[in-house]
């Protein structure tokens, strides 16, 4: 089973939900394994507390120019969108830092002068946090590109076992890449206009992937409204309300998962993951009408 | 030697522009044949690298000196590679500019003069 959490807005409480939901799984037997696919600030360690014991080079493939070989026929600039090549008067030149690794020039390349090259875009640290398994990524600083490094932390995923994702915020390529295939995505957010907007958005990308969600509502207070209409006007299960609590808040600065933030959040977590999978055994069962 | 001035507009009363890789249109003298073509510019609308794109169309257009106001690092390694003269301090209009140009008034550029940024930004801001 995946679980994806994602959110639209950043410092909705991705990171505080997912690690508490991993931690209650483990502590009460499943074979669980906790992904943070948010590679460009990658902070679910902090509450897991994992050991690291591998790291891989994440790499993609750059085109490298054969100059004697290439007869300067411009294709390879012409096919490529991210204008990473540029054809001179006697040479081409690259600029690896705009490619996106599709290979496209390498294939289309007449002459066959197109090498494939490799840049390192980042790492996977793989680890363990207790009997839970824990994988993270993180990009390389000044490296724009990361759904590659997001695709190689979900290689991780357990093929029997519950996967939680901790998405990136946003809605864009990273956190498309983290959510595709999920069998299930948890959308948290707050009760702000922000909030709601960015909900709305999530919840779309969610939709356009066929994926199906339900909402976490944190710092749950004033304005609760905002979202719960939300949720009824477009058919999304409420999941869960985190109060806004100087508790929560506290232990959340101080790395203390909410589980372990006050008594009964373990119950409640159990409980989300219960009814996650109700939602996706109902959704497998009837899914075909979506 | 062929010159082309980053512009708005397609004419020589255009406002110049001074973003390399964003301008709407290259406006094209031809020193020897007198002439005066506006290309209009492919990397307005590209998401990243448009400097580089910019400097493609030059380059298969034959143009040896652009007179432009601010060029990335990108934009500077592909016009340097492609041997293209590079004069930044445009202003006023096309011909404005070309006079200033004609008369040898503006300067010589052989490194970047703006930061570095990704896509399209809102508010550039030249680097001082």
């Amino acid at each position: 089973m995946i679980i994806a959490v994602a959110s639209g807005k950043g410092g909705t409480g991705k990171t505080t939900v997912a690690t508490g939901l991993v931690l209650v799984l483990r502590d009460s037997g499943h074979k669980v394994a906790y992904l943070d696919c948010d590679v460009e600030e990658p902070n679910g360690h902090i509450f897991m507390a994992p050991q690291c014991n591998e790291s891989e080079d994440i790499f993609i493939e750059v085109p490298e120019i054969e100059q004697d070989k290439c007869a300067l026929c411009g294709k390879c600039a012409e096919l490529c969108v991210f204008n990473a090549l540029l054809v001179t008067s006697d040479e081409v030149i690259t600029f690896p830092e705009l490619c996106h690794g599709c290979g496209g020039c390498r294939y289309f390349c007449p002459a066959q002068a197109v090498r494939s090259g490799r840049k390192k875009i980042g790492t996977v640290e793989r680890g363990t946090a207790g009997r839970a398994v824990f994988v993270r990524g993180e990009l390389q600083v000044g490296t724009a590109l990361s759904p590659p490094l997001v695709n190689a932390v979900k290689k991780n995923q357990l093929s029997r076992g519950i996967n939680v994702m901790d998405a990136p915020p946003g809605t864009s390529c990273p956190a498309v890449a983290t959510v595709r295939g999920a069998d299930f995505c948890i959308l948290v957010t707050e009760p702000t206009p922000f909030g709601l907007h960015d909900l709305a958005l999530a919840a779309q990308m969610a939709k356009s992937l066929g994926v199906p969600c339900g909402v976490v509502v944190n710092r749950a207070g004033d304005g609760r409204e905002l979202i719960e209409n939300f949720c009824l006007q477009e058919g999304l299960p409420l999941l869960m309300k985190i109060p806004l609590s100087r508790t929560i808040a506290e232990a959340g600065s101080r790395g203390v998962p909410l589980n372990q933030a006050e008594v009964g959040w373990d119950r409640m977590l159990l409980l989300l993951y219960s009814d996650i999978k109700g939602l996706i055994m109902s959704e497998r069962a009837y899914g075909n009408q979506r | 030697m062929r010159i082309a001035v980053s512009a708005v507009g397609p004419a020589l009363d255009s406002s110049v522009d001074e973003r390399f890789g964003r301008c709407a249109f290259f406006v094209v003298f031809d020193e020897q044949t007198g002439d005066t073509e506006a290309i209009p510019n492919d990397g307005v609308n590209a998401a990243e690298g448009a400097g580089i794109k910019s400097a493609g169309l030059l380059l298969r257009n034959r143009v040896d000196v652009i007179v432009t106001g601010r060029v990335g690092p990108k934009a500077m390694q592909a016009l340097l590679a492609g041997r293209l003269a590079v004069y930044t301090g445009v202003e006023g209009t096309v011909a404005q500019t070309m006079e200033q140009y004609r008369s040898g008034s503006l300067s010589p550029l052989g490194v970047p003069n703006a930061r570095s940024h990704n896509g399209i930004t809102s508010k550039e801001k030249p680097v001082k």
